[in-house]
This record gives structure tokens, sequence and C-alpha cells, in this order.
């Protein structure tokens, strides 16, 4: 892997954190191919943090393709698209990725049509106010695609008295398997750096930063080529291959040097970070007219037949994305979505694509061993593992008396759950397992008390 | 020599004499009187802490019942005598407070509702397997079945039975609302005994859909509606509703063609026909711990 970084530069990173293997061999040099369109889509309201958005069609209505068909519910909320021409057959509840069920709307493909994009171009951004940008960008359903889905028009809009000085572009994608950032960064490099320009005309930053892991180099080189072209001061940045790179504040403490205080956003330290895929449809929307109906999806594992990236319609039933990838070569894999060590584990095949699935990946029983638990020999690998400096030992020691309140002191609120801790833990102890349940239980406690208060 | 000890003994004991006094002053002057009651009516309480009835701690419940702000029978854990010695005690009123349990608003256990997955971590709580995707069952309303509830409960009231549905028994429940708080899906509600009629269901399928995923889920038929008093059940979100405004006005036929026996008339305890009990291993060893930290 030292080898390829050669012709980089210096390598930058982030203290702590660990180093699982990549398998990103499976995908990495597949080009994106664009799944062709299925009988029916289901896009749940409720894709992105905030509001969910509100529908604006009715059961039985005729859309066209990159038409909305659910407004935004709120200013922390986003529009929704409808990915084929076809007919609305259904709003009601449907299985979501996160195991719930809740409202969606369900639209049948019409098989005689073209599905060529009609929607008429937006204002070119060059014309644009930046309010104008704003609400542009809430209209095209923006949202990050590095997997969390929060509106991408929230995190551009800057509050009073803030200003950012860098701009940083996330392509370090830390997560074994998923290859879909790295994908977009070679065949869009052209799109990202304009939609660079875009966003750097209306977030006036003195630097443009895009982060990219030293393991894909052929995406840094072809990045600093494309960014030659530009009359911005775009510098790509090779980080060292470590995860979580790619959590923001841990990238920006790989660049800048300098730390996001807890509990604190990027803006506080004058950074705005973006996912790379988020910034590309940006550009598609503004020179394409085309809305966020479409994204790049990693199907990966050693459970499917034909690991690929595949360009997939948003609300595309899973099942399907995995037939188009061959289908499955074992009984009974695991699902994630996402990579191995955030993805959210699934139950059901039978849920859609939605805009923050970065990736499904499938492993069989091989890779997924069960393993046993024992006590803490208090060995202080986690300790070493968390990017945050916090204290897993001690957390999860707390956690299983069931002292959620004492768990709060030692902050783990502001643990993002990256997963690091239990990756290296030698006793396997479940410690971000039993810290995302902490935090759950530290939310409910504040949202009672919030009611009762009132 | 002797004159270093006479100092010393001299400052040591002056400066006593002087601390002495200034103690003496303080407690003339800063007293802060305290019922005495208020530590006779906590020697009375069971000391459980429990907080069902809504002060932080017995030691405030005390202090509010001997200021006359609470009735000595808002105090569930107490017996009957129990009160009545309070209230004899400070010759007040005991009250009278309709007893509340707990009960479990799901009736999907293992042998109704199946599971689409099986979870292979290590987190074997409901919590635990909750945050990952909502745990295995196909219903996403449904109980887990870990009995997070079972070792929440304080009083021993809650036992898990073989399919997998924790039965709060009546008797030892005092309402106190650590299941409530406990169960990630929220499915207990604390209600009054003279509330029989109880819909065990909260999904909000219908029909077929709904019991795909479970036998005993409410179908939305509206069959209990019909047969019910007007305006005491409602179906509201594909969910049977009932008014407990109207509790009066329920009677037993409300259940009687309810296809999946969603709608259900309790006596006692819930789900007592099923035999069978097990209690979860308690929150250690359940978090893969045979030790104590």
């Amino acid at each position: 892997m030292h080898s390829q970084t050669n012709g980089i530069g210096p390598l930058q990173t982030f203290r702590h954190g660990v180093h699982p293997e990549e398998f990103k061999e499976l995908s990495c040099n597949s080009r994106i191919e664009r799944m062709p369109f299925v009988e029916e889509y289901i896009l749940p309201l409720g894709q992105h943090i905030g509001a969910p958005s509100k529908p604006v069609v009715k059961e039985g209505q005729r859309v066209r393709r990159g038409e909305v068909i659910a407004q935004p519910g709120g200013f922390v909320s986003v529009a929704l698209h409808s990915p084929v021409d076809g007919t609305v057959v259904a709003i009601d509840l449907f299985d979501q990725p996160n195991g719930q069920m809740a409202p969606g709307i369900k639209i049948k493909t019409d098989p005689f049509s073209t599905q060529k994009l009609t929607v008429s171009l937006p204002t070119p951004p060059e014309n644009l106010t930046t309010r104008e940008f704003i609400s542009a960008v809430q209209t095209a359903g923006l949202v990050g695609m590095g997997g969390a889905a929060f509106p991408a028009h929230v995190k551009f809009s800057i509050p009073e008295g803030k200003s950012c000085k860098y701009l940083m572009m996330n392509g370090c994608e830390c997560e074994p398997f998923l290859t879909c950032d790295h994908r977009v960064m070679v065949e869009y490099a052209e799109d990202l750096i304009d939609g660079c320009e875009i966003l750097q005309r209306f977030v006036p930053a003195e630097k443009v930063y895009i982060a990219v892991e030293a393991n894909k180099p052929d995406a840094i080189l072809i990045l600093r080529e494309a960014a030659k072209k530009s009359q911005l001061d775009i510098k790509v940045v090779g980080l060292e291959v470590k995860y979580p790179q790619g959590a923001e504040k841990m990238m920006i403490s790989a660049i800048l040097g300098e730390e996001v205080p807890a509990g604190k956003l990027p803006l506080d330290v004058g950074t705005m970070v973006s996912n790379v895929g988020t910034i590309v449809a940006m550009s598609q929307y503004f020179r394409k007219g085309l809305p966020l109906v479409e994204r790049v999806v990693t199907v990966s594992g050693t459970a499917v037949k034909r690991p690929a990236n595949v360009l997939v319609p948003i609300g595309t039933p899973m099942r399907q994305v995995v037939d188009y990838c061959g289908g499955l070569t074992h009984a009974t894999p695991r699902m994630l979505l996402g990579g191995p060590m955030m993805g959210a584990v699934q139950k059901n095949l039978d849920v859609p694509v939605v805009k923050g699935t970065s990736g499904i990946l499938l492993l069989t029983d091989h890779e997924v061993t069960d393993i046993a638990t024992f006590n803490c020999i208090r060995c202080g690998r986690c300790l070493d593992a968390c990017p945050l400096f916090l204290n897993p030992a001690r957390m999860g020691a707390l956690a299983r008396k069931g002292l959620w309140e004492e768990m709060e002191d030692y902050n783990v609120l502001d643990c993002f759950e990256c997963g690091s801790c239990s990756f290296v833990c030698p006793s396997g102890i479940p410690l971000v397992q039993s810290f995302r349940v902490g935090k759950a239980m530290i939310r409910e406690r504040k949202a009672r008390e919030k009611g009762e208060s009132k | 020599m002797l004159n270093e000890i006479i100092i010393a003994i001299s400052i040591v004991g002056g400066l006593g004499l002087l601390f002495a006094a200034v103690i003496a002053v303080a407690y003339k002057k800063l007293k802060v009187y305290e019922d005495p009651c208020i530590d006779e009516v906590e020697e009375m309480l069971p000391h459980a802490n429990c907080g069902a009835c809504g002060q932080p701690g017995c030691r405030a419940f005390a202090e509010a019942v001997v200021n006359g702000g609470m009735a000595p029978s808002k105090c569930t854990v107490s017996s009957a005598e129990g009160v009545a010695r309070i209230a004899a005690f400070l010759g007040v009123d005991a009250g009278s407070e309709e007893k509340r349990v707990a009960r479990l608003l799901c009736a999907g256990g293992k042998r109704e509702a199946h599971n689409l997955a099986e979870y292979r971590g290590t987190l074997r709580t409901c919590r635990g397997e909750s945050v990952v995707t909502g745990g295995p069952k196909a219903c996403s309303w449904g109980c887990i079945g870990l009995g997070d509830c079972a070792d929440a409960c304080d009083f021993d009231a809650i036992v898990m039975n073989d399919d997998g549905l924790p039965v709060v028994i009546p008797e030892k429940c005092v309402a106190c609302n650590d299941c409530v708080v406990a169960c990630p899906k929220g499915l207990f509600e604390l209600y009054p005994v003279s509330h029989k009629l109880i819909v065990q269901c909260k999904s909000l399928l219908e029909g077929d859909l709904a019991l795909n995923k479970c036998s005993v889920a409410c179908t939305a038929c509206g069959r209990c509606a019909a047969d019910a008093a007007p305006g005491l059940i409602e179906i509201k979100n594909n969910l049977a509703v009932i008014n407990y405004d109207l509790n009066h006005l329920a009677t037993i036929d409300a259940t009687l063609r309810c296809p999946t026996d969603a709608i259900v008339w309790v006596e006692e305890a819930q789900f007592a026909k099923i035999q069978g009990t097990w209690l979860p291993t308690g929150r250690v060893e359940r978090y893969g711990f045979k030790e104590n930290f």
C-alpha cells in the first residue's frame, strides 16, 4: 500500500484511530454503471435529518422524472423528486432502512417512457443571490451523501457572526469496502471542481481543500490535474490511510492541525466540510437540471456475485439492486447499509435505496464471526483508538451498570459511534453498541424532562 | 518543662472553648425548624425511593405528606395498613387512590410475531437490539422480548413467560414507571385496574399487512367499535383506540368478535394463560460479564 503513495507528497493525519483491512479492491476499479429502471419505486418522506417532506401529489397522479413530489416540511428539510416517469400508486407506510415503518410515496414506472429528463434548467448560479442559492439547493433535494443525510442547504447557510475560511471536500472514504466516492472523484472530477467553484461563490472561503486518503492515488492525480484548470486555489491533500479519517472533525484536525471543540460545529473553527458526492450532485443540478434522484451506491462484499458501483435511482428496492449485481452467493449473508464499521445492519432486503445509502454490503458467515465477551483486562487499547480521546473502557463499565447519567459526565454524547473501540477490544466488549444505548437513554430522558417542564 | 505543658494545654483548651462558644451561638441563631413528623413519616414509608408518587424519593414524599400537599395513599408501595398508619399518625384523611398497573400494549410473543433476522451481537438486551435496525422482529412496533422491563423492575413484578412476553403481576406492581422508561418501544402504559378493556397492539398497519407481521395484530376491522357502546372505541390510524373517559360503558362484548384477539378483557394479569416463566439473568450478566466490576 505504501508504494502506491509515491507521487502524492507528504501525508497528513489525526491522532489515534485504527487500521481495518480495506477490501476496496473488490470494487474500486469497476466503473460506475447505470442501473436499468425497475417497475416500482418507494420514496420515504423522511430520508434526511429533520422534518419529513410533505407530499404534493395524489394517488393516481402521473409524474415526470425529476418532478417535485414532496415539498420541504420546514427549513431543516428538503424537497423530494420522482426518480422516474410514472404514476403515484400509494402514499402509505413502508419499511424503511432504519427498521421502522414510515410514510412514503410509491411510484409505478411507466414502461413506455424514455425516461428522458424534461425539467427546465434552474437559474445559473452566476445570477443567484446567496438566499436564492440556499433555496435552490433545498429545492434540488440535496442532502449530505456521506451517510448522515443532513440537508445540504442548512450546512451551506452560514449563521450571523460566523465566517467560513476553509471549504473542505470530503473524499476520504475511510470505511472498508466502500468505493462510491472514489469512483465519483475519478469519473466526475470536472463536476466536482465545478461544484467547488459554485459553492465558493456563495461561501467565500479563502482556501478550498479536497481531502483524499492515500489509497486512492488515481483520484488524487486526476483531481490535481482538473484543479489546475480552475481559477480557484484548490488544494488536493493526500491523507494517511486510517479509520475514521473521513469523520469531519478528524479530517479538520488532519488538515489544519486544529481541533473542533466538543459540542461545536466545524463552522466554529471557520471550516465547512461536505462530501464530494453532494458537491457533484449540486453541480449536476445547476448545469444539467438533474435534482437528487439518483446516487452512486457501492454493492460489495463476498456474498454478492459481482461487486460494483451502481448509479441507482433513489427509491429502488435493494433486492433489485442486489439482483442487478448478480444476486447472492450465500444463503444467509449479513447485510449492512454503509461500511462495515459504522453501517447499519439490515434485516430486510425489501427496503428502498435512500439518499443516504452509500453502500450495500453483503457479508458471508465466513466474515461475520460470533465473538464471545470477556471481562475488561484494562489494556487501554480503546483509549489509544478513540479519535476523540474519550474513555471507552470507563464508559463501557458504566453502561453495563446502567449508569447512563454518569456516562454523560464522561462525554458519551460527543461519541460519533465510529466503532474503533469495539474494533480493537481484545475482550470483545460491545463498547460502541452500549454507547448507542446510553445516548438513546440520555436523549429520551432529556426529551421527557423537556416535556414535563412545559 | 511543666510551664510549656501548661501553655500548650491552655492554648488548645482556650481554642476549644472559643469554638464551642461560636457553635453555641450558631446553633441558636441559625437554627432551622424541621417538623419531627417528617422523620417519623419517612420511617413508616417503604424506603423504595421508586418515584411512583411523583416525588423524587421517600423523604420528599414524607415532606409533602406532612405539609398537606399529598395524601398518604399516593404511596402505592405501602400496604393499606401502612397508609392507614401514616394517616392515623398525622390525623389526616388517607385519601383514595385507584391502584394502577403497568399494561403491555403488545401481545406478539415469539409464537405470534416472527423474526425477520437473528441478532448475533453481544448486547442481548431489548435496548441493544433495538438500536440495530429496530430489533429483529418483523413488526417494528412490537415487543422484543428480552426482558429489559423485568430487569428494571425493583419489585419483581414482571416475569417473562415462555412466549417471550413480560407478565406484570398486578399484586406486586406499584406503577412506579420504571418499565415504561426501560422499554425501547414504549409499549408499557400505566392503567388503573378498572381499565379492563385493553387493545394489546400498537401496529399502524391495516388488515393483511398487519397480519403478515403478527397473528395477534389489530387489523383495524372495526368490529370492536361496532359492538361497543357508541363513542367508546374509535379506529384511529388503523388502530382501535379506547376512550377511557367512557370506561364505565366498557363491557366484554367488544372483544368477542375480534378476529385476532388484539382487544382483550383483562381481569388480572395479562397473558396469564401462558405457562412457564423465566427471568432475565440480570443486566451485568446479559451484558456479557460474569463478575461485578
